[in-house]
């Protein structure tokens, strides 16, 4: 016992030797950008990830998670744009209609496969890599704050080698009507590598916009996708967050949102887990004024033996605020899902309205599902609800579906899409919805094929 | 020509047995009625026959269309135009009811080499049918049963009949919770779709669905057991004398 932790330590070890090789390879390349505020920022987080190292299961955020699968291999940070053979056709599947896009491969801007044209021309968009050259003044801030706090090893790693990603910022009382895409490919490779893309948006007063983030593996490889999203809400700004996530089922994704709220801000977020070996999205939100809401919705697909951790956070600050969650897992075959929801009400946050929903389907004996509400209530005129549900497909439903001439198969997937359906029908965005049914439904057809569960005989 | 044959059906739930040997010989074209007190397993007969799997047949033979009915699962039961109108129907939640009828109407015509209907030709067959049950097409887009009134749920069964139009149709109880007006209009469309070659089996413990569907043969099951069938007039004597005459009858002639 002994023995095998302290080779797993010396293999995490022996990790943050090889972040360091590339770390001080990266430093070597930048030449001028080294002299830039934005250098100081990478070299204090690695500094902070080379001292904390990666977290293990010893660590309460991190206990039925362990990480250890990715401190074994050697991933090849991405620190250059390759387009890799990536053409149009190879993301039609995904794009969805109506969207400005915002294409990146590796975690690295792709100029050509991108189309933002038609924003309104007050809307600032663009890629960091760029805006980090041109060094125009405006962005530092932005990037000074989000990138201050890297407590989290994932979020270190990922400032430290802070390259590109999306940079969005909407202007005061702009209402964009299209949904802004934005599409990270990861794409075959030879070599495991890091993609870790770094976006910053932010919704100035009175302004409302729907985002898209999409995460597709074009190929089954294994690479790493560490990717980091903050986000900034103005007074009274509305923003819909779209995330679906197919990543290979090989690869590996950590997926980390910071959402800052102001006064009458609305903030909803719905995030589809479907792709990955081993997944886990942190949602941080922080109402930190008074009269927000905020929505989080969320739905998992687990199969073979993928691991799917969904940690959210809700801060509530300020008073007078609501949050609302509901997050739901289907899990099959040896699949695991964790669910922790946080939810914080500081001392003089009164009335404060918090409701949580955790529910999950197993589809199969041997799927797990670990769920945690976490409440941390300090003001005493609150209303704070929460409930988990663990379940199975009911046999007096499938035996509905099938005296109607559905197969068992066919029944079993209309319930669960049926279980699935209230979080898909969260989101606004149409076209975007029918591509979240599509394939939440293919993949449940998927899922059976792999499956070895025991039918149902009669 | 004879569509179902039942012959010395034993069967139990949880190892308890419910039905003690059960004969009956539907043909095609025949409005049966079954009738007894709760509890005398008119359900599980019907559950049976739908292949419930909760029920084990522990003795006994049904043919189906000259064929063994108990060897089929219950999809291939539906698409064999063996139709169950449920006592409790199911809600289904997430699950609009013109999209569940898709799926089952297109299972059925596939196993029946007939192509799948459109969504154009679907919606047409759908209001045509609603109008016969008297359906508002409200219904269509609502989940399955879920927040429906006891009656609309009945009404809704008898939808999914007219949709898939079965062979042989088994309603169990559709009477119960149907005020007199949702009575008379669901009866009037079980009437509509009768035909030559179709059957029905009316489970009820009421006599007064008969007056609206009336059968050819009234069996009365007591105890898991057919104690006595007769034509529609041992409806009426039943509702006069109640169970409790069968009951003694059957004593008697042991
Ligand atoms: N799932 C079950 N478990 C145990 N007993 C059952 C079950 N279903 C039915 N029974 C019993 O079987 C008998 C017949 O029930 P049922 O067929 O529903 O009667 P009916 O429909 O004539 O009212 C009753 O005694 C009932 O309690
Ligand atoms: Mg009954």
């Amino acid at each position: 016992m002994f023995n095998k932790q302290y080779k797993n330590m010396q293999s995490a070890d022996k990790n943050i030797q090889w972040y360091k090789s590339r770390f001080e390879a990266f430093e070597q390349g930048l030449n001028g950008e080294k002299s830039k505020p934005v250098h100081a920022l990478r070299r204090n987080a690695f500094r902070i990830f080379s001292e904390n190292g990666f977290p293990t299961t010893r660590q309460e955020e991190w206990r039925f998670t362990n990480i250890s699968p990715i401190t074994k291999i050697e991933f090849q940070p991405v620190l250059n744009f390759e387009a890799n053979g990536i053409s149009k056709a190879d993301i039609k599947e995904y794009t969805v209609a109506g969207a400005a896009r915002a294409v990146f491969i590796n975690g690295m801007f792709s100029k050509e496969l991108s189309d933002t044209g038609m924003l309104p021309d007050n809307v600032i968009i663009g890629n960091i890599a760029n805006v980090l050259e041109e060094d125009t003044g405006t962005v530092q801030p932005y990037i000074d704050r989000m990138a201050s706090a890297p407590e989290n090893a994932f979020t270190a790693l990922n400032t430290a080698f802070l390259r590109d990603g999306v940079f969005m910022l909407v202007p005061k009382n702009t209402i964009i009507e299209r949904p802004v895409q934005l599409i990270f490919l990861a794409s075959d490779s030879k070599y495991a590598y890091a993609a870790q893309p770094r976006n910053i948006i932010t919704v100035e007063s009175d302004s409302r916009c729907k985002i898209i983030e999409t995460y597709i593996g074009l190929a089954g490889n294994t690479y790493l996708t560490n990717t980091v999203t903050e986000i900034l809400l103005h007074e009274n700004s509305h923003l819909e967050h779209n995330k679906l996530q197919v990543e290979s089922l090989n690869a590996f994704h950590i997926g980390t949102a910071r959402i800052i709220m102001h006064a009458r801000s609305n903030y909803t977020s719905n995030v589809f887990s479907l792709g990955g070996s081993l997944v886990r999205n942190n949602i941080d939100v922080v109402m930190d004024a008074e009269s927000s809401e905020c929505t989080l919705n969320g739905l998992t697909l687990g199969t073979g033996t993928q691991v799917i951790d969904n940690h959210t956070a809700v801060d509530h600050a300020k008073p007078n605020c609501s949050s609302r969650e509901l997050y739901k897992s289907i899990l099959g075959s040896e699949s695991r899902g964790v669910f922790n929801g946080k939810i914080i009400v500081r001392k003089n946050a009164q009335k404060t309205d918090a409701q949580q929903a955790n529910r999950t389907l197993l589809l199969s004996d041997n799927a797990v599902m670990n769920t945690k509400p976490q409440l941390e209530i300090f003001a005493d005129d609150v209303k704070c609800t929460h409930g988990a549900a663990i379940g199975q497909l009911d046999d007096e439903q499938i035996f509905y579906l099938r005296s109607r001439g559905i197969g068992l198969d066919a029944a079993r997937d209309i319930l669960t899409l049926a279980f699935a359906g209230d979080v898909i029908n969260k989101i606004t965005i149409e076209p975007l919805r029918f591509q979240v049914e599509k394939i939440v439904f293919n993949s449940l057809d998927n899922s059976k094929a792999r499956q070895k569960r025991k039918t149902v005989s009669v | 020509m004879s569509l179902l044959e039942i012959k010395k059906l034993h069967a139990a739930v949880n190892g308890k047995e419910i039905l003690h040997g059960i004969n009956l010989e539907v043909n095609e074209g025949e409005i049966h009625a079954i009738m007894g007190p709760n509890g005398s397993g008119k359900s599980t007969l019907a559950g049976v026959l739908a292949g419930r799997d909760i029920y084990s047949v522990t003795e006994g033979q049904v043919l189906y269309r000259g064929k063994d009915l108990l060897q089929m699962s219950p999809e291939e039961r539906a698409r064999e135009g063996l139709f169950l109108a449920f006592q409790y129907p199911l809600e289904i939640p997430g699950v609009n009811n013109s999209y569940f009828l898709k799926s089952a109407l297109n299972a059925v015509r596939k196993h029946n080499g007939l192509d799948e209907l459109d969504a154009m030709d679907f919606l047409h067959l759908l209001k045509q049918k609603t109008k016969i049950i008297g359906m508002d097409e409200s219904f269509l887009n609502r989940p399955v049963n879920e927040g429906f009134s006891g009656g609309e749920k009945k009404r809704n069964e008898i939808f999914h009949m007219a949709v898939l139009e079965p062979k042989l149709s088994v309603l169990d109880e559709t009477d119960s919770g149907l005020d007199i007006d949702a009575l008379k209009s669901v009866s009037e469309g079980v009437n509509r779709l009768r035909s030559k070659e179709n059957s029905t089996i009316v489970v009820t413990h009421y006599q007064r669905l008969l007056n609206y569907i009336v059968p050819d043969f009234v069996h009365v099951l007591v105890d898991g057991v057919i104690v006595k069938s007769g034509n529609k007039d041992l409806a009426l004597k039943l509702e006069e004398l109640g169970y409790d005459w069968v009951r003694e009858n059957v004593q008697q002639t042991v």
